[in-house]
């Protein structure tokens, strides 16, 4: 199923802010995880988890050190449910 | 190098009767029973409906984005370190002379029975990655530890009921022996959850008494039926004497001394002779350099279990003699309900406020004292302590057969 970059990045923000407490409103496609929003390895794991339950994608272990930036998990999200 | 005193300069508590020491001290001495019917549902379904709950939820306390990484336990620790070190003036030292001693009697037991939960129903895939560092029984220290950024060394004692009193014990000589200046240290546990009152239950140790949740806890009355689960946690910031006075800071008392022992009796009972809590009040007092005629005040072990209750007063008798008849015991357990591992640091503190108000707290519930008692209990109303230099133990033990006696005086 087909989903669209913006209801993806919609549905990331409120799974980050739920895990890691950052507004929603300052997420954004540029931000860096670690950098930016300061989301450290263990509730990356929770961020991914939770991706992967509300979009019904995988995503494998060896992608996850790959998702630097919001933008980053919003295309591999889109791109694995094509 | 001269011998390092140790004093408190700061106090932290959750309990079942308020969310900070100032509303816990004043529920205490109004002699408030924090032991109520629990709403949950599993309640109805294990032979003990009712608990200690603390009065305030964490969740009024602290940011719902750092509960859910924290065990409640941890939460406890987090909430009363944060009232302590602000307490205490939030001492500017060094971080490599700041240690944190925390313990709890059974860790982060509910988060690690929650993520089993998830584990069977839902697959290893949503087992929560803060699970370790949630469940682990050194996660309370270690995140008041990582708080502070406490580099002397961050501790965990592990002695069951036992276990927040030789927290503040380890506390002591690390101060002593020079490794810190300052240490936060206390107990905490959070273990209200079907599992563990299922366990304690089948060892007969708590109170059935379903009908009435607040007399239950009846410590050295004749039908007194077993302990009251309580959850929270206290913390007490310790600190070395001369350091506490160059700063100016507030000082409530010296922690004098301590006396540990182990009974090698039993893995649950208590020795009935008592001797290992005897020998823990003689070494505590030689410690500290007191003798009998000092102490005014002691806060019991005092469960409220039918075995435990005697064997304690009959050592206590026996340690102290005669100087037991000016000695104003007092078993708060009676109103907190019993903290486990957290029960050594809430009475901790109890005793630091006794003696900064020269009150002892009340012992509620006791309609018919029992005869076999021969220590003077105070009532269900506070008692006025001397004026003057006074002193106070606080006896703490736990299953295995651990004891700890703390001492503190005035300053």
């Amino acid at each position: 199923m087909a989903l669209a970059q913006a209801d993806v990045l919609a549905g990331l923000k409120e799974i980050v802010e739920e895990v890691a407490g950052i507004p929603a409103a300052s997420i954004e496609m540029g931000k860096n995880f670690t950098i930016d929003l300061e989301v450290d390895s263990l509730s990356m794991v929770e961020v991914v988890v939770a991706a992967e339950e509300r979009f019904g994608v995988k995503i494998p272990d060896e992608a996850v050190t790959d998702l630097a930036t919001v933008g980053d998990a919003v295309n591999f999200i889109v791109n694995a449910a094509k | 190098m001269p011998a390092r005193r140790v004093v408190v300069t700061g106090l932290g508590a959750t309990t079942p009767l308020g969310g900070e020491v100032a509303t816990s001290w004043s529920a205490l001495l109004a002699g408030t029973s924090g032991a109520r019917l629990l709403s949950e549902d599993w309640a109805q379904t294990i032979p003990v409906h009712f608990a200690a709950r603390v009065a305030v939820e964490p969740s009024e306390q602290m940011e719902r984005v750092e509960m859910r990484r924290l065990d409640r336990s941890e939460q406890f620790a987090i909430i009363a370190s944060r009232e302590a070190w602000r307490d205490a003036g939030e001492p500017q030292l060094d971080k490599e002379r700041l240690g944190v001693v925390i313990a709890s009697g059974i860790g982060g037991v509910t988060t690690l029975l929650d993520q089993y939960g998830i584990l069977r129903e839902k697959g290893a895939r949503l087992v929560s990655p803060h699970t370790v560092p949630m469940l682990m029984p050194n996660g309370p220290a270690a995140n008041v530890g990582l708080e502070l950024q406490a580099k002397a060394g961050v501790h965990t004692p592990v002695s069951a009921c036992a276990s927040g009193a030789e927290a503040i014990g380890y506390a002591l000589e690390m101060i002593r022996s020079n490794r810190a200046d300052c240490v936060v240290s206390g107990g905490v546990e959070a273990a209200i959850h079907p599992m563990p009152m299922s366990g304690f239950a089948a060892m007969k140790a708590l109170s059935t008494r379903n009908d009435d949740p607040a007399s239950a806890s009846r410590p050295y009355d004749l039908s007194r039926d077993g302990f009251v689960l309580g959850e929270g946690g206290g913390i007490l910031i310790l600190e070395e004497y001369e350091h506490a006075r160059a700063r100016g800071a507030k000082i409530y008392c010296e922690l004098a001394g301590q006396g540990l022992t182990s009974d090698g009796y039993h893995i649950a009972a208590p020795d009935p002779d008592g001797a290992g809590v005897q020998r823990a009040i003689k070494f505590a007092l030689l410690d500290s350099g007191l003798t009998t005629a000092d102490i005014v005040h002691l806060n019991a072990h005092a469960t409220s279990t039918p075995v435990g209750d005697i064997a304690e007063a009959n050592a206590l008798r026996a340690a102290l003699g005669i100087d037991a008849d000016h000695v104003a015991v007092s078993a708060t357990k009676s109103m907190t309900g019993h903290l486990l591992g957290g029960a050594g640091a809430i009475e901790s503190v109890f005793i630091v406020k006794a003696l900064q108000d020269r009150l002892a707290p009340p012992t509620i519930n006791i309609e018919n004292l029992d005869p076999a008692i021969s220590i003077d209990v105070v009532g269900n109303k506070p008692r006025t302590l001397p004026a003057g230099d006074i002193a106070a133990l606080n006896d703490s033990f736990g299953f295995g057969g651990h004891n700890v006696v703390l001492a503190f005086k005035s300053i």
